[in-house]
């Protein structure tokens, strides 16, 4: 089985080395501002630095791309909806119940602008940063809210358990495929009803090694006196660098550009 | 000679071929299995034996090299594909973690049902395929899930057998068992092959375990075979073995380093039994001798 987990590609660049937590606010203010922008002007700035950052990253762009194929049809339907559904003047085309409007086709190229930059300049983040470190700068993040009763400790831990038993459950998934298969299963033709089916011999086996697993997690945990984050100390602590700081200036430079794109265009 | 029911030739294979993390799991294998024997495949851990496996009954492809079932190229023909996995019948390691119907019987049922056989035949072949593995037809209507360990690993036995292989894979079949568990398995897979005379392969990294049952071991280190010989051969070579981390059984040594210092029995033994009775005779030889 081919499966490439979570999307980090490792490289060496500037923005792989920068703190996770000031990659997530970055990418935080680059959501905000596409959010806030509704100029073209602003939609093209917005593009050039995203395609700085992204040439920063010394990822591959075919990389970024990725992410967009498995919402393809997310953006056809947003973009048809916004055709044929805005009100406006500026009629273009109009036949039958149809009516094509500038406005409309305006509309759509905003939207899908917005969607796009919002999954590729989100995929700068997963594809330069590890799921640990990920799960690191989340719980920083969470951690003011501690008092208010969120668990931030415990919803990172359970985030990074889950990223670690991804690949496990992958191969269990290929291992019992194929004893069943050696049984005479059969997943992959038939039709829809037939193949969900098919599913049984496989999800059955998959949920009780999933749930035996998880138990015998909780009991190792236990048994070496896991508890919480009750006075834990990390092993890599997360220290702002120099370089973190340059980057903030950066990100400072941007929001101000974005506010006065905002008011004077 | 047996005629060949099973033949490797040349067989290469790759994990992950083309990656930078591409492994090379079999190198050049060349086997040949006769219809009925009884065979032992040893080798250890990571040495490519459940790789090896899963190419007899085209789980996998070869990279080049090919497999003869009966004579014919197992990925000849894909529409075979189905005759070639119930003819050569494969229980994997652990193969408890596969069961997943309600109670013992519908899941030895699964096998025979995938081949679409009617109703009664699927029934008979429930109920031998349970005798063979030594559970009840009582124990064939609870839950796998009640039953214990080694229970748990002879309904998943039953399952494949129900399907009538032609040639069984035992992939580990002892490992992870309790000795009286272990020993059950083992003896039922013995009187298996005897009752009914199909091929058998064995799959262990234990020498001790293979001993007893089998007419022959090949030996994989590496992902190349290099040895295939009857037992008392293989264990005849016991410092090679342990440079594969492996170990001719207990008996086999103690044998052989009695031999060393001056005991004279015949080359070869290696089950307990016969250790014994030969150290038994020798000894009471020599007290003959020494009351002179
Ligand atoms: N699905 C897989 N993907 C990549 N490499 C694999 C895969 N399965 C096995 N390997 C590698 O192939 C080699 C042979 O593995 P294999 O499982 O055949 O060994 P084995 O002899 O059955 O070992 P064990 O006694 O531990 O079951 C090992 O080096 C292993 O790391
Ligand atoms: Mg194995």
């Amino acid at each position: 089985m081919n499966v490439t987990i979570g999307q980090y590609y490792p490289a060496d660049s500037f923005v792989h080395q920068l703190d996770p937590r000031v990659k997530l606010l970055g990418v935080t203010l680059f959501i905000a501002a596409l959010f806030t922008v509704n100029s073209f002007a602003g939609y093209a700035f917005i593009a050039v630095c995203m395609g700085l950052a992204i040439y920063a990253t010394k990822v591959p762009p075919i990389f970024m791309l990725r992410g967009l194929r498995a919402l393809i049809f997310i953006l056809i339907f947003t973009s048809a909806l916004n055709i044929f559904f805005t009100a406006g003047n500026t009629v273009l085309v109009s036949f039958w119940v149809i009516t094509i409007t500038l406005e409309g086709i305006l509309n759509a190229i905003r939207m899908v602008s917005r969607l796009t930059m919002l999954i590729v300049g989100s995929s700068v983040l997963t594809l330069t940063t590890t799921p640990i470190k990920l799960t690191d700068a989340i719980e920083y993040v969470l951690g003011p809210f501690k008092r208010i009763g969120v668990p931030a400790h415990e919803i990172a831990m359970m985030m990074s358990i889950a990223l670690r038993f991804i690949p496990t459950l992958l191969e269990e998934i290929d291992r019992i495929m194929k004893a069943q298969m050696a049984r005479g299963a059969d997943f992959d033709t038939g039709g829809l009803i037939k193949k969900a089916k098919s599913l049984v011999p496989l999800l059955v086996p998959l949920f009780i090694s999933a749930f035996r697993r998880a138990d015998e997690l909780a009991v190792a945990m236990e048994a070496r006196c896991y508890r919480g984050d009750i006075n834990r100390t990390k092993m890599k602590v997360m220290r702002l660098e120099r370089r973190d700081f340059k980057a903030l200036w950066v990100m400072l430079v941007f929001s101000a550009a974005i506010v006065l794109l905002k008011i004077y265009i | 000679m047996l005629h060949t029911k099973l033949e490797i030739n040349n067989l290469v294979f790759t994990y992950n071929k083309g990656a930078s993390f591409e492994k090379k799991a079999l190198d050049n294998v060349n086997l040949k299995i006769g219809a009925g024997e009884f065979m032992g495949l040893i080798g250890c851990t990571g040495s490519g034996k459940s790789t090896l496996i899963q190419q007899f009954n085209a789980l996998l492809k070869p990279e080049s090299g090919n497999v003869l079932l009966d004579g014919t190229d197992i990925h000849a023909d894909k529409s075979r594909l189905k005759e070639v996995r119930r003819k050569v019948g494969l229980v994997f390691q652990y193969p408890e973690q596969q069961l997943f119907e309600e109670t013992v019987a519908k899941d030895v049922a699964f096998g025979p049902k995938n081949l679409g056989l009617p109703a009664e035949e699927i029934e008979e072949r429930v109920k031998w395929a349970l005798d063979m593995v030594g559970l009840t037809p009582e124990m064939g209507e609870q839950s796998p899930f009640d039953l214990s360990g080694g229970q748990k690993r002879r309904a998943a036995i039953a399952g494949v057998l129900a399907m009538k292989p032609e040639v069984l894979v035992l992939d580990e079949p002892a490992a992870g068992l309790d000795p009286v568990g272990r020993d059950e398995i083992l003896m039922k897979i013995r009187e298996m092959h005897k009752r009914t005379g199909i091929t058998i392969i064995l799959v262990s990294h234990s020498m001790e375990d293979v001993a007893r049952l089998v007419e022959r071991i090949a030996v994989i280190n590496g992902g190349r075979i290099v040895m295939d010989d009857i037992p008392a051969a293989v264990f005849s070579r016991a410092p090679e073995l342990e440079q594969m981390g492996l170990s001719a059984p207990q008996a086999a040594l103690l044998a052989q380093e009695l031999q060393k210092r001056g005991f004279r029995l015949r080359d070869g033994l290696y089950t307990v039994e016969d250790v014994v009775a030969a150290v038994a005779q020798e000894l009471s030889v020599n007290k003959g001798l020494n009351h002179k």
